[in-house]
């Protein structure tokens, strides 16, 4: 559960990015959060995984007002959630496998169990057999994947996935959002931020629509 | 294993990782810290066999104590037992007057002077051995023998013990400044060794603090990264000190040779070893530790 109250944020140059936002995006849920470029969906996003803080308001994740979380205490709340970025921000000095190896070391899990939870998840995305590539060597779907598979490794309650089919062919946005939707099923809460719904409409059930800094009804 | 072992685990294989990934940049790294430690560690194994040399060719101090010409009979003895009883006093040997003028006879020349003498001039004497030998502690023991009873005079032969401790002094003042210098400059380049290793791991540890990583987490295998690179210079400058004490041995034993001495020229003991390596892994974690900081302020 993703709650947002009276929400404002806005950066050093005075320009409010996000304006008293309140909304909830229910358990189980998979929301689509919508709006043209620079309409916040990106720092929306950001809130709710606590790598900006709001000027105003309380964020409620999992029951819990990260707002009020002091610093030393957010990196245990990033573990609890699947970030896919915008970016993709892999790391291209190590193989697939190590690439999703990542979010299980920083929880210091063992390495057998580790292996074998890294083996599952890139199953899931169908690139088990390109464990031992490198990310540079996959295509822009498969590197999308692999982006997928370090989120969800940690098994999170919540998936955020900032423009997960930018840049993807039709094709390749169809396999990504089945990709979601098929974590939405197991029961993941999925909020997705997107300047372009088309590939989403059927599996949402939740829209949320954001333009300069205000959601729209 | 518990998880905190994992994670120092993991970040020390994460550290040797990436040492083995720019295996030449760790060596040159290695190198100059090493040559920059050997400088003060030469100087400490040169002090540490000067002062063994020391110990060959110089005799203890002694301290001569004289009577009044006129003491009473029985006052030598009175005197002895004060002198034994003394607890700075290792050990004391006594000259009769007598014995003390027949060994002024043997002197060339004065034989006759001192047949031409009326009666012996000179006094029965003790030469006291102390137990401590340093400049403080000799001058405290003459002025305490100088106030004895019966006592005339106190001769303190410590001007080459003054000397002696003052050139070590002089040496050992240098190398602490030398050291000082050293371990800023040390503590600089280990700084700009581990910036630049975090320069270049700056894309792992964006994504890693955006996947929960913790500032311990980020931190630790540069830690471990520090600690080895310390630890590695630490052994370089013992090898070079090692090979520069082979290379003196041969041409100093054969120099102390000449001068009646048997000199063998050893290398740093295990106390100062110990204390190369404590001191490189400290500067290499010091190093770390302020440029992580600086890092993760920014």
């Amino acid at each position: 559960m993703i709650r947002f109250e009276k929400v404002s944020m806005e950066y050093e140059d005075d320009n409010p990015v996000l304006s008293d936002l309140s909304f909830l995006v229910p358990k189980g849920s998979f929301a689509v959060l919508t709006g043209p470029s620079g309409a916040g969906k990106s720092t929306l996003l950001k809130l709710v995984a606590a790598l900006e803080r709001p000027d105003d308001g309380r964020i409620v994740v999992n029951g819990q007002d990260i707002t009020a979380l002091p610093r030393a205490t957010l990196p245990y709340l990033r573990r609890s959630l699947g970030l896919i970025f915008q970016e993709k921000k892999l790391l291209f000095d190590r193989s697939v496998f190590d690439n999703v190896l990542l979010p299980l070391a920083i929880g210091g899990e063992p390495t057998r169990d580790a292996a074998r939870r890294v083996r599952a998840a890139l199953d899931k995305v169908g690139l088990l057999a390109r464990e031992d590539d490198n990310p540079a060597a996959l295509s822009g779907g498969e590197q999308q994947r692999l982006a997928i598979a370090r989120a969800i490794v940690n098994r999170p309650a919540i998936l955020l996935a900032d423009e997960p089919t930018a840049g993807l062919d039709a094709a390749y946005s169809r396999e990504i959002v089945a990709l979601l939707s098929s974590f939405h099923k197991a029961g993941v809460t999925v909020l997705v931020a997107t300047h372009d719904e088309a590939p989403f409409t059927a599996s949402e059930s939740l829209r949320l629509h954001l333009e300069k800094g205000r959601l729209l009804p | 294993m518990t998880s905190w072992l994992r994670h120092h685990r993991d970040a020390l294989s994460t550290a040797l990782r990436r040492l083995k990934d720019a295996p030449l940049n760790a060596l040159l790294g290695a190198l100059v810290l090493g040559i920059v430690l050997a400088l003060p560690a030469t100087g400490e194994m040169l002090i540490s066999n000067f002062l063994t040399l020391a110990g060959l060719v110089s005799t203890r101090p002694q301290v001569s104590v004289f009577m009044v010409v006129d003491a009473p009979a029985g006052a030598g003895a009175a005197l002895a037992e004060t002198l034994k009883q003394n607890p700075a006093v290792q050990e004391i040997h006594f000259v009769p007057r007598a014995e003390a003028l027949a060994r002024l006879k043997t002197n060339e020349g004065l034989a006759e002077v001192i047949d031409s003498l009326p009666k012996n001039p000179l006094p029965d004497a003790f030469i006291v051995t102390p137990k401590n030998d340093t400049p403080q502690k000799l001058e405290a023991l003459k002025s305490e023998l100088a106030k004895l009873p019966q006592v005339a005079q106190v001769q303190l032969d410590s001007a080459w013990v003054k000397r002696l401790d003052a050139l070590l002094q002089v040496g050992r003042t240098a190398l602490s400044i030398l050291a000082l210098l050293l371990g800023v400059a040390l503590l600089t380049v280990s700084f700009n060794t581990i910036r630049l290793q975090i320069l270049t791991q700056k894309d792992e540890i964006e994504v890693s603090r955006l996947l929960g990583a913790s500032d311990d987490f980020i931190r630790r295998p540069f830690y471990y990264a520090g600690l080895i690179q310390g630890l590695s210079g630490g052994a370089m400058a013992w090898l070079l000190v090692f090979g520069a004490t082979l290379a003196l041995r041969g041409p100093l034993g054969t120099l102390a040779a000449a001068y009646n001495l048997n000199l063998s020229l050893q290398s740093l003991p295990s106390e100062e070893t110990l204390l190369l390596f404590v001191v490189s892994a400290l500067l290499g974690l010091a190093g770390t530790w302020l440029s992580v900081r600086r890092f993760l302020r920014d």
